[in-house]
């Protein structure tokens, strides 16, 4: 798995790539909570879009990151969902938890 | 769903009289437990479930099934040990249920590690949004058997996914 960190428009973009597993997941872990808990960026977005696979390991990360978000005050954005990475989502019951979009795009216009 | 087997040293076979199930070894797979072996395993499973021809949000299901047990030995089996060793095996299930055929595949693990308690294999109730508790879930939504055992000091869990019977041809239209 490969992370990306980039500014556009007053927010972070965290470009994934690869598979978020227990191997991988602490390190989208470490980079989600640091974006959100140390630097305190107001607008967080993850680019999901070349994610092939996530399990529950990296799910559970990302429910971290949002509730941490959310005591914050700020915004935990998820967009380029592909059909496996959705239907994690969904078996999980989280998609209407989180605020996904389609694309960058739409994201960012969000 | 089929029932009334039993497993037998050479594969699974009917006890009920009316099916008659039968398995070969698909694939063998010996692994230490560290997470960098999952990917392994996951495109190891996939491969499986394309040559006995499930479709693809089945194959998914059953990757992913897989993969979070594989996932539970290393982290609560070993508690995040390395180095520890897990087996599995893979067989393709095929036979009749009241005369009609029935495929499907078997996927058991087995490791070394602490007992697990059977009783704490639930996962959280979903509504809790909070991290952690899914694998479960995923594994129960997504397999038709989902079988714990203890066998001679080790964990094994068996899990088994039998194939959509597939849909009858349509007639051509004219006909």
């Amino acid at each position: 798995m490969q992370i990306a960190a980039r500014a556009l428009q007053g927010c972070t973009i965290l470009d994934l790539s690869g598979d978020i597993d227990l191997a991988h997941s602490p390190a989208m872990r470490k980079a989600l909570l640091g974006e959100i808990k140390e630097k305190r960026t107001p607008k967080v977005f993850l680019n999901l879009k070349n994610v092939r696979y996530i399990d529950s390991s990296g799910i559970a990360s990302l429910v971290e990151g949002l509730k941490a978000s959310r005591d914050l005050g700020s915004r935990l954005v998820l967009y380029g969902l592909n059909k496996t990475v959705r239907e994690v989502m969904q078996l999980s019951r989280l998609q209407k938890i989180f605020e996904i979009y389609e694309d960058e795009e739409q994201a960012l216009a969000s | 769903m089929p029932s009334g087997r039993t497993n037998t040293k050479h594969g699974v076979n009917s006890s009920c009289g009316k099916c008659a199930f039968h398995s070969e070894l698909l694939l063998k797979l010996q692994l230490e437990s560290n997470p960098q072996a999952l990917g392994l395993v996951r495109a190891a499973i996939e491969r499986a479930t394309e040559v006995l021809h499930f479709h693809e949000d089945e194959s998914r299901a059953i990757v992913r099934s897989v993969d979070e047990a594989l996932a539970n030995v290393i982290r609560h089996a070993y508690r995040g040990k390395s180095g520890c060793p897990i087996e599995v095996t893979c067989r393709h299930l095929h036979g009749t249920q009241s005369g009609a055929c029935v495929s499907g595949i078997e996927i058991v693990l087995r490791d070394s590690g602490v007992c697990a308690d059977p009783g704490k294999m639930k996962g959280r109730p979903l509504e809790e949004i909070r991290p952690g508790g899914l694998g479960l879930h995923f594994i129960r939504q997504s397999m038709d058997e989902v079988e714990f055992s203890r066998k001679k000091g080790k964990n094994q869990l068996r899990l088994v996914k039998y194939l959509a019977p597939a849909a009858p041809p349509t007639a051509p239209e004219g006909e």
